[in-house]
């Protein structure tokens, strides 16, 4: 982690936020580089979505700083977020249930310079997950769980991100399909694009990803590669029951 | 001790004041605010329970107009008109109240289906203009061409009178209210605007209470159409039914403060005193300057100060108020 | 009102189906407006009613051509809608329903003292005329027919509108699910904004379609506006499909009930039929 110094491309630094008279985060620091695959591990209300919704500015950052790229994100409202080049695919995918899967995927690419090149972003979603060619025409809320996923994934690719931000990917599928979603974000990641992954199922996040935090209690307790994390006696004990 | 004393005192007060000689239009001012004050306080016994009706007009309607009509088409004596209101009201509220609170139909749904029964109610009596005379109004027969009063037809001709009765009628529906609130318990209160399935879980039959609130509400408005009626001596579907004077409740209710008792009367107080003094003020120069005017001032007053004059106030002064269930949840 | 009904049965049934489609326009602005922010504008038929003056003024007072000035007339309640959004819903969005609801209901007030302030209550109208289309025995009005055919041009051109460009997938979407359209780059205050424009813009072709059939007056709005609202609960709320079917069955009440009594009669039966339907299919006619 030498280019830790400053060319981090996202940089939460001494992070603190919550929800109104609740506080869910306290002084939350950590770095994603560019082309890197990072996981925020931890149980649940660890502040993990908590995390990522501040990323997004969904909620508001009561202390610290984000940047992206060097770019502060403090005064940018919510829906600006994604034009610094940050896609988030949310907890629970939150397809929009009663839009086809075509009509999703152009949600995702609704920023005005995404829409020029809707046409060969639907394309490359299509060719990562041909599933969605077929279901093109469906309603997403008839889509089944691995499949929503594929759709929500796509979704956020549309908008052609830097970074993806991944909530919870497994959360609430068949374990067959957990297998299935972790091969996609492995593939994501293959891609190139730099991942930030919040996950609960940590064994399996962090066969994926290169490194990892330790969330707990909206603190950090530890990071390192994800290797290290595996064989790191406390969380053999608490998390993975070894 | 103080405390407890002190509503005696202010009501010894208010009965004294028509015999201290004020003049006839402060009286009659002071009428009409007990008057609207009884109705507002009908509206708001089923209202601040979460069922925002829009269509106590249709109530106000049947009470005014078939006590008029009674009367005038067939001499029937508002002593009998009366009852005949009180039951065709109590159709109507299950007509309308039964399938909505069975069938959960709540908020928005409830609020333009009584806007609608309010509306209808009034097309009804324009409708049957031969008998109604339409839109025009009608005057009740007077019974007061040889007396000063007749207490078959309900007319009287001093006003003095008529702020005893009407003081009674006020008094009665604070003490309804009161009743209820008592008579249903604080779970059954909660229950009712709230959690509707947790309450059905736990016994409460909601479908049966939210009915009886709205009858007893319902009954209440439509004898203060009775009253308005007999003591206006004049009838008008715009003045009694309709959108207009049911929206006019509503608004009266929420500028005064829906959750304190007292709530209603001082949003009649307040939304007549605005009226009337905005028409004085403004003379009649202007068509309507007055009532835009009064508009405008009913949407700012929603806007910042949603929980009305008197819930303000309490809540400035730190007092608990009531229990204030949540008008409604969707 | 009541002229156009008369001779025959089968004549009343198909106005009622041209009735149907001016019903329809209206229920769906208000519908639009419901699904999409979850407020109902009781004051819609108002801003109708400002409509018919802005068209009657543009056209009889200041001579404009009448497509023109109806042009003007939608453009002007479209921006109303916008400005009713952004003055007063905005500040009570977080607000309890009810004062969501009465709020609108005092620009129904004021909008109804302003025009009687600024316009007076005589009855005024566009002196245009047009002759009555005979087929055989039947005959039509011509602004009925006019008006059925712009209703369904106007309900087309919205349907395209919401499926076909990135904003109106976004009104779609928004009403699915509020809270991550800013993940999309959405901001939402613009797309309600944009929407209560919308809404306001079929306000705004509903009086022009109006403002060829009946005179203007203060209080017009609520000669259909309860009848607006009664369809959309039928059809459900925020359910377009649904208000649209609505609409047509409601109007079939109102015109042949209309014709055999007086046309309040007609109002009175559809709302008796109402609520029959609601102890039959209470959530709605059409509900998803």
């Amino acid at each position: 982690m030498s280019d830790a110094a400053g060319n981090a491309m996202l940089r939460v630094e001494d992070v603190s936020a919550g929800y109104d008279g609740f506080q869910a985060l306290f002084g939350v620091s950590l770095e994603v580089n560019a082309g890197e695959s990072v996981a925020v591990i931890g149980p649940n209300g660890a502040g993990k979505t908590t995390l990522l919704r501040a990323i997004s500015k969904l909620i508001g950052v009561t202390g610290g700083d984000i940047a992206m790229e060097g770019r502060s994100l403090k005064s940018v409202p919510a829906h600006e977020v994604i034009g610094y080049g940050i896609a988030q695919v949310p907890e629970n995918r939150r397809l929009f249930p009663r839009l086809t899967v075509a009509e999703n995927l152009k949600m995702g690419g609704f920023l005005p310079s995404a829409r020029a090149r809707h046409d060969e972003r639907l394309a490359y979603v299509y060719s990562l997950f041909p599933r969605m060619k077929e279901r093109s025409g469906q309603l997403a809320g008839t889509l089944s769980g691995g499949e929503q996923q594929m759709c929500a994934i796509g979704r956020a690719l549309m908008s052609g991100p830097k970074l993806l931000l991944l909530d919870e990917p497994s959360a609430g599928l068949a374990p067959v399909v957990v297998q299935s979603i972790f091969e996609m974000v492995k593939r994501i990641c293959a891609e190139g694009y730099t991942v930030l992954i919040v996950e609960q199922n940590i064994r399996q996040v962090l066969k994926v990803v290169d490194r990892a935090y330790l969330l707990e209690t909206g603190r950090i307790k530890q990071s390192g590669p994800s290797a290290q994390l595996l064989a790191s006696d406390e969380i053999r004990k608490a998390y993975l029951g070894i | 001790m103080k405390s407890s004393l002190a509503p005696f005192i202010a009501l010894a007060v208010l009965a004294l004041v028509p015999l201290m000689g004020i003049g006839n239009y402060p009286l009659h001012l002071l009428i009409m605010v007990l008057l609207w004050g009884y109705v507002y306080t009908s509206w708001s016994i089923m209202g601040r329970l979460g069922m925002v009706s829009f269509g106590h007009g249709a109530f106000l309607g049947i009470g005014a107009y078939v006590v008029v009509m009674g009367w005038n088409s067939y001499g029937l004596s508002p002593w009998f008109g009366v009852p005949i209101a009180l039951a065709l009201t109590a159709i109507v509220a299950f007509l309308i109240g039964y399938p909505c609170f069975r069938y959960k139909i709540v908020g928005h749904y409830f609020a333009l289906v009584t806007l609608a029964l309010s509306e209808v109610t009034r097309l009804i009596i324009v409708a049957l203009r031969d008998q109604t005379g339409g839109s025009l109004g009608a005057t009740p027969k007077t019974a007061l061409a040889e007396t000063s009063w007749s207490l078959g037809a309900l007319q009287f001709s001093n006003k003095i009178v008529w702020f005893y009765v009407i003081l009674v009628f006020w008094l009665l529906g604070l003490w309804v209210w009161k009743k209820v609130d008592e008579s249903m318990g604080r779970l059954a209160l909660e229950a009712i605007s709230q959690e509707e399935d947790a309450s059905a879980s736990i016994g409460i039959n909601v479908t049966r209470l939210k009915l009886g609130v709205t009858m007893i509400s319902a009954l209440m408005t439509c004898i203060g159409g009775a009253l308005y009626a007999q003591y206006q001596l004049y009838v008008n579907p715009e003045t009694v039914s309709g959108i207009g004077i049911s929206l006019q409740m509503v608004f009266g209710v929420i500028a005064g403060g829906m959750y304190v008792r007292l709530g209603p009367t001082v949003g009649a107080a307040f939304t007549l005193l605005l009226a009337e003094g905005l028409r004085l003020g403004f003379g009649n120069k202007y068509h309507a300057l007055d009532s835009t005017v009064y508009g405008l001032m009913l949407v700012l007053f929603i806007i910042y100060m949603p929980k009305g004059i008197l819930g303000a106030a309490m809540e400035a002064m730190g007092k608990r108020s009531a229990p204030q269930p949540k008008p409604y949840s969707r | 009102m009541s002229e156009v009904f008369d001779i025959f049965l089968l004549e009343s049934v198909l106005n009622g189906l041209l009735l149907g489609g001016l019903l329809a326009l209206l229920s769906l602005g208000l519908n639009l407006i419901f699904g999409v922010i979850d407020v109902v504008w009781i004051c819609y038929a108002e801003l109708i009613m400002v409509g018919m003056y802005a068209v009657y003024y543009f056209h009889v007072v200041f001579g404009w051509p009448l497509l023109l000035a109806m042009l003007m007339g939608i453009l002007i309640v479209a921006m109303a809608g916008a400005a009713l959004h952004y003055f007063v819903i905005r500040p009570v969005l977080a607000a309890e329903p009810i004062n969501q609801l009465l709020v609108t209901g005092g620009v129904l007030f004021f909008l109804q003292a302003a025009a009687t302030l600024a316009f007076g209550i005589e009855f005024k109208n566009l002196g245009v005329t047009f002759p009555p289309i005979v087929v055989g025995d039947i005959s039509f009005s011509m602004p009925r027919l006019i008006a059925f055919v712009t209703a369904l041009a106007g309900m087309l051109g919205m349907y395209l509108f919401l499926t076909r460009t990135y904003i109106g997938t976004a009104i779609r979407a928004i009403s699915q699910d509020r809270t991550i359209m800013p993940l999309m780059g959405v901001n939402p205050n613009r797309i309600f904004l944009v929407t209560s424009a919308l809404g306001g813009g079929l306000a705004g072709l509903g009086a022009c379609l109006l403002v060829l059939q009946y005179d203007i007056h203060p209080a017009i709005g609520l000669s259909f506006g309860p009848i607006t609202f009664l369809i959309c609960v039928l059809g459900g709320l925020g359910n377009m499909v649904g208000g649209f079917i609505a609409a047509f069955i409601f109007a079939q009440f109102i015109s042949v009930g209309g014709f055999f009594f007086a046309i309040e009669w007609g109002y009175v039966i559809a709302f008796l039929f109402f609520i029959g339907m609601m102890f039959w299919r209470p959530q709605g006619l059409f509900t998803k």
